[in-house]
């Protein structure tokens, strides 16, 4: 039996550290892993916690991530709770099982931290990971910091297990930004915390030889569409249980997260898109900008996937101009969040007027006085009544302006 | 807000200072950040730490600041001009060199007219911990300077943050830490 471990009432920890705990809370059957910057100490920590007596599960080193998410398949279907981290690299490596993860129905929890990816190799945080996910069927949750980076983890067993989703689920936090950078956090203790996820309840288990089981089974054209179907409705349909969680986790925590979040956007004529730690730092801008009188707010989906688009467009409906900010380049068109927004938009034949940034990549830094810029940019917009600024901007870049129409 | 930088080469223990003294000043109910800004390069490069302390939640995530305070932990890096970046004519600096300050500014010359304390972190560190990991002693020497906390009270959290490591190491680095608190000028 594992033992309890002491934790303080306030805790400092980074993101990584977090996570960590948020998997050793959960006493996860079997972890498989591969460790890669900027993720590796939350294996390093987890495998810390087994050895000093705090796991009761295994913990499986493998030879790449390929295996790792593979082995983690494995452990799914026969019946285990299954959890690993990675990022970049490690991620791009995955994408093949990951999309065998979510067509088995196996909720598997990922905590990834999010960095860019090669080629030029940097090891910095930027959501080009977390964009290669996006139509791999998993549930994508974005934390901005420790804090959430622990609380989202243990959300995110309970939202994949749950018997109306039974899905895989990735938590999300910028590299270095949040995972190595050290902040209060208020854990839970250890049996709050299990008692909150709750005992993994097996569904179809590989082990049980009694009602064998086919994982990963062909279906050509007469089965396969309905597959698919049937996984997307389960995604599309999984907002109320990711709801009611988040409700749940605000009773034994009294922090409240929601499907989509805002800051100051209720009187708001002009609104900024964006996810992850700049989401926070933008906070401030909103407060400044303020002082200067323009109204202006936030809106940042905490779930990637599915895509809340409804909910989004109603929060944005009285808003004249709005910038989607993207932490990833966009390769040829206009960014995705920027795309994800518009056509919510769209949809409820909204007409603000819309732009799209560039900022982050491979961990450029972005400030509350670059986030400003945007604000006083999108704000111009917003007076004269149609777009007056390029449609794609780039924060913080050197060299001459870039921009595209 | 309070903002410290630290200039150290990787391995000296920055991160981990930085991060000792977050967890001191979150154990007064404040608010804290520390992370470090660092490449994939191995030790012995240079690299930078830091701290960020309040009385509300820190919701800024870039790196960028004007420290209040730049502590120096490497003799060498006393030496390049970056440790004076965005700084202003109020920022104290504390750094780690065997010269006392009159020589040292004599050649440190982008400190000169710059609120400036020196200690002997590497020497201290040597004699008392027995390594030259700079990071603690300078925690001491901050200490002093700064006046932020009562130093019985460092004393009471830092022994509780290093009390995972072997009880030698602990007593060196109270020493240490000790002793830079005095030594500092």
């Amino acid at each position: 039996m594992a033992e309890r471990y002491e934790l303080k009432q306030k805790e400092v920890w980074d993101g990584n550290m977090a996570a960590a705990h948020a998997l050793r809370q959960a006493q996860v059957d079997v972890v498989a892993a591969y460790p890669i910057t900027p993720s590796t100490p939350i294996v390093q920590n987890y495998a810390q916690f087994l050895a000093d007596g705090y796991v009761d599960g295994e913990f499986i080193m493998v030879e790449s991530e390929h295996s790792a998410m593979s082995a983690c398949v494995g452990a799914a279907a026969a019946g285990g709770r299954v959890a690993t981290a990675t990022s970049s690299q490690g991620y791009a490596l995955m994408v093949e099982v990951l999309y065998q993860a979510s067509g088995m129905r196996l909720p598997i929890v990922m905590t990834v931290v999010n960095r860019a990816l090669a080629s030029p190799l940097n090891i910095h945080g930027d959501h080009s990971d977390l964009y290669l996910g996006r139509d791999a069927g998993w549930i994508h949750i974005i934390a901005n910091n420790p804090q959430e980076a622990y609380d989202l983890t243990l959300c995110a067993f309970r939202i994949g297990e749950d018997e109306r989703v039974r899905l895989p689920v990735t938590t999300n936090q910028d590299g270095f930004l949040v995972s190595h950078t050290a902040q209060v956090v208020e854990p839970l203790q250890d049996e709050e915390a299990y008692k909150f996820i709750g005992e993994y309840k097996a569904l179809n288990p590989m082990l049980d030889t009694k009602n064998p089981v086919t994982y990963g089974a062909q279906t050509e054209e007469e089965w396969h569409f309905e597959h698919k179907a049937n996984q997307h409705k389960a995604l599309m349909e999984s907002f109320p249980v990711i709801e009611e969680v988040f409700n749940e986790f605000e009773k034994v925590s009294g922090r409240k997260y929601n499907v989509v979040e805002t800051y100051k956007l209720d009187d708001a004529d002009i609104a900024l898109v964006l996810m992850g730690s700049a989401y926070e730092t933008a906070m401030l801008a909103v407060d400044k900008a303020r002082e200067e009188g323009i109204k202006v707010g936030l809106l940042m989906p905490r779930v990637f996937r599915p895509f809340p688009y409804n909910e989004v467009a109603e929060k944005l409906k009285n808003v004249k101009a709005i910038a989607a900010l993207d932490r990833s380049a966009p390769m040829g068109t206009t960014g995705a969040l920027y795309n994800e927004v518009a056509g919510a938009l769209a949809a409820k034949g909204q007409s603000a007027i819309m732009t799209n940034y560039i900022y982050g990549l491979g961990g450029r830094d972005t400030t509350v006085e670059h986030i400003l810029e945007v604000i006083r940019e999108t704000e111009k917009n917003a007076k004269a009544g149609k777009r007056v600024t390029d449609l794609q901007g780039f924060i913080n870049l050197r060299g001459p302006k870039l921009s595209f129409n | 807000m309070l903002q410290i930088r630290w200039h150290s080469r990787a391995g000296q223990g920055a991160v981990t200072g930085a991060k000792a003294l977050a967890d001191v000043m979150a154990r007064t109910g404040k608010y804290v950040q520390a992370y470090s800004v660092y490449g994939a390069e191995k030790r012995g490069a240079p690299m930078t730490a830091y701290d960020k302390i309040d009385d509300k939640p820190i919701l800024d995530h870039s790196k960028w600041m004007t420290p209040d305070y730049v502590l120096v932990i490497d003799p060498s890096l006393v030496f390049q001009e970056e440790i004076v970046d965005n700084t202003t004519d109020d920022t104290i600096f504390i750094v780690t060199s065997h010269m006392d300050k009159e020589d040292l500014l004599s050649v440190a010359k982008h400190l000169q007219g710059k609120k400036v304390y020196v200690v002997d972190a590497i020497k201290i560190s040597q004699e008392e911990i027995g390594r030259a990991i700079p990071n603690t002693p300078m925690l001491g020497a901050f200490m002093k300077v700064s006046g932020i906390i009562p130093f019985e009270d460092f004393l009471v959290s830092i022994e509780d943050i290093l009390s995972k490591f072997p009880k030698k190491i602990i007593e060196g680095n109270l020493r240490a830490i000790k002793r830079a608190y005095e030594e500092v000028k």
